[in-house]
């Protein structure tokens, strides 16, 4: 009697929420997953469904117009312009980034004396609020005032009749947004890198030490091809930020000089938030989602391919 | 090669190095820089064209700062940002913890992709979404108050933390959490005592990036909020600052100043943790 | 092929000497072992004749030249690592002509000399693979390969046999010997392994806390030992050591017998043996127990071979002797060998 008992017990306890693992699992799942669902999830359906209606700010009602407002903004030479300039601005700023910020990981490798310090200083870039950093872009490349300019006029590089308006000249504007965005990437990526070269064992680069290489055959034929799985990674994130940065375009060009740096994500902004049309915004925003997406299946399986061992 | 020519090359090495380095740190610090140098200086001296920015013409002053923390509404949006900061936190920390250990631990296979999708919600992007949910912030009545930020800013903390915590998550052993429960625990009991504990350091670092996600927000806060007073430091900086076309270059300065530095000082603690987690992640998954 | 000398090398970790002033001088076409315990700085030695390391005071010189300043490259040497270090993301043929292409060999002639240095270990079929797909004794040969193909001068080999499994590093022994001897390549290996040292070297340096003990051929630090930590290092089962007064006496497990065995007329020194427990290995029997008057209770460990078929007890106590040259006197306080000072009575 007293063993059947004991038997019972523990059965009834195992089906107590606490223990059963597959309802607890759900369970400890369910708020991320319901807050994610009705804070993206939605909003996306949403604005697909803003995509093909006629609403505004003001409006009360809603009309289907199919395809309408796309057809409308391959019309729009704004928009147009505006798409290109996001992949002048996606892809200029991410190969910079590339190519810096492998050249900089490969130099931060080796251990030194104040080491620390200079990984804060680097670090600044990326931890500093976008909009603050790029508040001091501005300053520093103002038309009348700006620092790069009087410092190359005194050292004699500028002549008397040179004085770029970084920000006010259509091709430098395009260039100074793009620096901009480097200058604020390069810590990101920086560290990603250097994460993965850590993972490389020593042994390698002793044995191309002493098989004969120098210091530019480790690099290119050891280092790199080992870090570029995570390379990609790092390129996809540096993609996806730069597709959708509405920050620094916003706070050092708006968009200007008429409409040179206008980008989507700015684009967006300005025709559903400041021009109310929220329908027009949502169709201009979208056309992101299948760059993106296509970015991240590319990179994503170039990635796995090269997982090399 | 001879010896002579061997330790020529490695000089060289060094230097160039040495080069690389200081010209990178250069060009990253160089705006952070100028921001101290120009809060101090007083405004005739800036918006002189003929003097030299690098020296100070007329004493420094801080008379800009004064200007910034008194007479303009700094001081709000700071506490503003720490508020939404804070409540922030709490959320993504209530959410992510419980959903990360789920999907380390209690949920296999299926989990795994889970977890891959929810790390690529991440990359739905807000210029995407802001639309959308600032009609959704108007019709809750929630237009123009901190709590439409509190409510929209865990969107793109919690996909990316409950990714970074599933890695801390499993890299912990399983034995600890099977000795707890042969010890007297359930499996939840295990969780709250035996593993929480023991993710500390996950967990400030998920606190740390989640803070700074809080303060570099920008689009959000630009979309939902128009009153000044209840702008974030991310907002209120570049647009308040600037009263008619004039900007007051000199606080404002101060102000990005005092914005970047503290967040810089306290995420360099934190960022081998964060790329350990990075990089643990996506080696699994 | 060259000789290579170190001169009072030493290397400073913090507070501590990982190598404490070794002279050592190879001779040409020699296999030299560096042989010692983990920490003995015999990797550290190695590292530093290759160039990986940079020496805290002393020279290094290969084939007369010093080579301090030189790097790893300009010093015409190849090395093994314990790992194999093969490049992951290459082929076995790109691994084996990276050395080719980084010396800047002619690209015509890269093909014939990978094939020449693969068919030298049998790897041929494996060129086309990546290391990921290889065994651990294949990866190996791959590593050999890649050092053999450039002609260097010395070899340096960092205990590439100790990730083969038991079995197989028999074999690799072997075949590492007679791949040495054919090519006549001076090599210099370094092991933690005594079996290894004593079947592979020419001559052995018996490493320590960062000096050499005693460098010499297998036999000689074998049975003529200059001090108890070499005497204690070789040999498996270890010498047996008793104390007594300021000596210390030490003689093989070997060299214990049953008195009625040794032949030969040799002075022997006969003690009590009390034997308490035996261990049948297959081809050799190890006795354990204890030794009686001078040394009392003092552990003492036997090997028998098999081949000797005698019926022992544990439990009871034989007559057992060792000849007097196979006894070894140290000072008890240095370790460090003396003169034979016997203080015992025998027959």
């Amino acid at each position: 009697m007293r063993a059947a008992e004991a038997i019972e017990a523990p059965a009834a306890r195992r089906t107590s929420v606490q223990d059963n693992e597959a309802s607890l699992g759900r369970l400890m799942l369910a708020p991320a997953v319901i807050y994610i669902t009705a804070l993206i999830g939605f909003p996306f359906l949403l604005a697909l469904f803003y995509s093909v209606s006629n609403v505004t700010v003001g409006s009360t009602g809603m009309r289907f117009v199919g395809l309408e407002n796309f057809r409308a903004a391959f019309e729009n030479p704004t928009f147009l312009r505006s798409l290109r300039n996001s992949f002048v601005f996606a892809f200029g700023s991410q190969s910079l980034v590339l190519i810096l910020a492998t050249i900089l990981a490969i130099s931060l490798q080796k251990e030194f004396r104040g080491k620390w310090f200079v990984r804060l200083l680097i670090l600044l870039p990326w931890v500093a609020p976008i909009s603050i950093g790029s508040i001091g872009w501005l300053w520093i490349l103002e038309p009348i005032y700006s620092v790069i300019n009087w410092t190359l006029r005194s050292i004699g590089i500028f002549g008397p009749g040179t004085w770029p308006i970084w920000l006010g000249q259509p091709r430098l504007a395009m260039a100074s947004v793009i620096a901009v965005h480097v200058w604020r990437l390069l810590p990101l990526a920086t560290v990603i890198l250097l994460g993965g070269l850590s993972s490389i064992p020593q042994d390698l680069y002793d044995a191309a030490s002493i098989d004969g290489a120098n210091m530019w055959r480790r690099h290119f034929q050891i280092t790199i091809p080992l870090v570029r799985p995570i390379l990609l990674v790092a390129l996809l994130f540096g993609v996806v930020f730069a597709f959708t940065d509405m920050t620094v375009i916003w706070v050092l060009t708006r968009g200007g000089p008429y409409e040179q740096t206008q980008v989507l994500a700015t684009l967006a902004f300005y025709t559903g938030i400041d021009g109310g049309d929220l329908a027009g915004g949502a169709a201009i925003a979208l056309f992101l989602f299948p760059l993106l997406a296509a970015s991240a299946i590319i990179l994503l399986r170039l990635a796995r391919r090269t997982e090399a061992f | 090669m001879t010896s002579a020519q061997a330790r020529l090359r490695k000089w060289g090495g060094k230097t160039v190095s040495f080069g690389i380095i200081a010209a990178f740190t250069l060009f990253a610090a160089f705006p952070f820089v100028w921001m101290v140098i120009t809060s101090f200086k007083q405004t005739n001296d800036l918006l002189n064209p003929t003097h030299n920015p690098f020296l100070f013409h007329q004493t420094p002053t801080l008379d800009n700062w004064r200007i910034l923390f008194f007479d303009s509404q700094f001081g709000r949006w700071v506490v503003n940002t720490l508020l939404v900061g804070g409540s922030v936190v709490v959320i993504t920390l209530l959410l992510a913890i419980p959903a990360g250990y789920s999907l380390a631990r209690l949920t296999g296979k299926a989990g795994e992709k889970f977890g891959i999708a929810i790390f690529l919600t991440y990359l739905v992007p807000s210029t995407i979404l802001f639309i959308p949910l600032s009609r959704v912030v108007s019709t809750l009545g929630l237009q123009d108050t901190l709590w439409a930020l509190i409510l929209v800013y865990p969107s793109f903390t919690v996909p990316f933390c409950t990714w970074l915590l599933m890695g801390f998550f499993k890299v912990i052993p399983r034995d600890l959490e099977e000795a707890a429960m042969i010890d007297g625990l359930s499996r939840f009991g295990a969780f709250l005592r035996v593993i929480i504990p023991m993710s500390v350091a996950g967990i400030l670092t998920v606190v740390i990036f989640t803070l700074t996600l809080v303060v570099q927000e920008f689009v959000y806060c630009l979309t939902f909020i128009t009153r000044s007073s209840h702008f974030t430091i991310s907002v209120g900086v570049p647009t308040v600052l600037v009263r008619g076309d004039v900007y007051f270059w000199g606080s404002l300065m101060g102000a990005c100043f005092i914005s970047s530095i503290p967040v810089a000082i306290l995420y360099n603690f934190f960022v081998d943790r964060f790329i350990a987690g990075f990089t643990v992640g996506s080696v699994k998954g | 092929m060259a000789i290579v000398e170190t001169k009072n090398i030493k290397k400073r970790f913090g507070d501590s000497f990982a190598v404490d002033g070794v002279d050592l001088a190879t001779k040409e076409g020699e296999f030299l072992v560096l042989l010692g315990p983990s920490g003995c700085g015999k990797t550290t030695l190695l590292r530093m004749i290759a160039g990986l390391e940079k020496q805290t005071s002393g020279d290094v010189l290969i084939g007369g030249s010093v080579v301090n300043e030189l790097p790893p490259r300009a010093r015409k040497i190849a090395m093994v690592f314990q790992s194999y270090a093969l490049y992951p993301h290459m082929t076995v043929q790109q691994n084996i002509a990276f050395p080719l292409r980084a010396q800047g060999v002619k690209r015509s002639e890269i093909p014939g000399r990978v094939e020449k240095a693969a068919s030298m270990f049998g790897i041929q079929k494996y060129l086309d693979r990546k290391p990921r797909q290889l065994s651990g004794g294949e990866r190996q040969r791959v590593a050999l390969a890649r050092a053999v193909v450039r002609q260097p001068d010395v070899f340096l080999l960092d205990e590439p046999l100790s990730n083969l499994d038991a079995k197989l590093r028999t074999s690799a022994r072997d075949e590492l010997q007679q791949f040495q001897r054919r090519l006549g390549t001076t090599t210099i290996y370094v092991t933690h392994d005594q079996v290894e040292a004593m079947g592979l070297g020419d001559r052995i340096a018996v490493m320590n806390q960062g000096k050499v003990r005693q460098l010499g051929p297998p036999q000689d630090v074998y049975t003529d030992p200059a001090d108890t930590f070499v005497a204690g290092f070789l040999g498996s089962p270890p010498m047996n050591f008793f104390h007594r007064d300021d000596l210390t006496v030490g003689f093989r497990p070997e060299h214990f017998l049953p008195q009625g065995l040794h032949e030969g007329g040799e002075p022997t020194i006969r003690l009590w043996f009390e034997l308490k427990r035996v261990e049948n290995l297959g081809a050799d029997r190890l006795l354990y127990g204890n030794l009686r008057d001078v040394f009392r209770d003092q552990k003492v460990i036997v090997n028998l071979p098999s081949s000797m078929h005698l019926h022992l007890t544990p439990g009871s106590a034989y007559e057992f002797a060792v000849k007097e040259k196979d006894v070894k006197y140290f000072d008890r306080s240095t370790g460090v060998r003396t003169k034979p000072r016997p203080f015992w009575n025998h027959a």
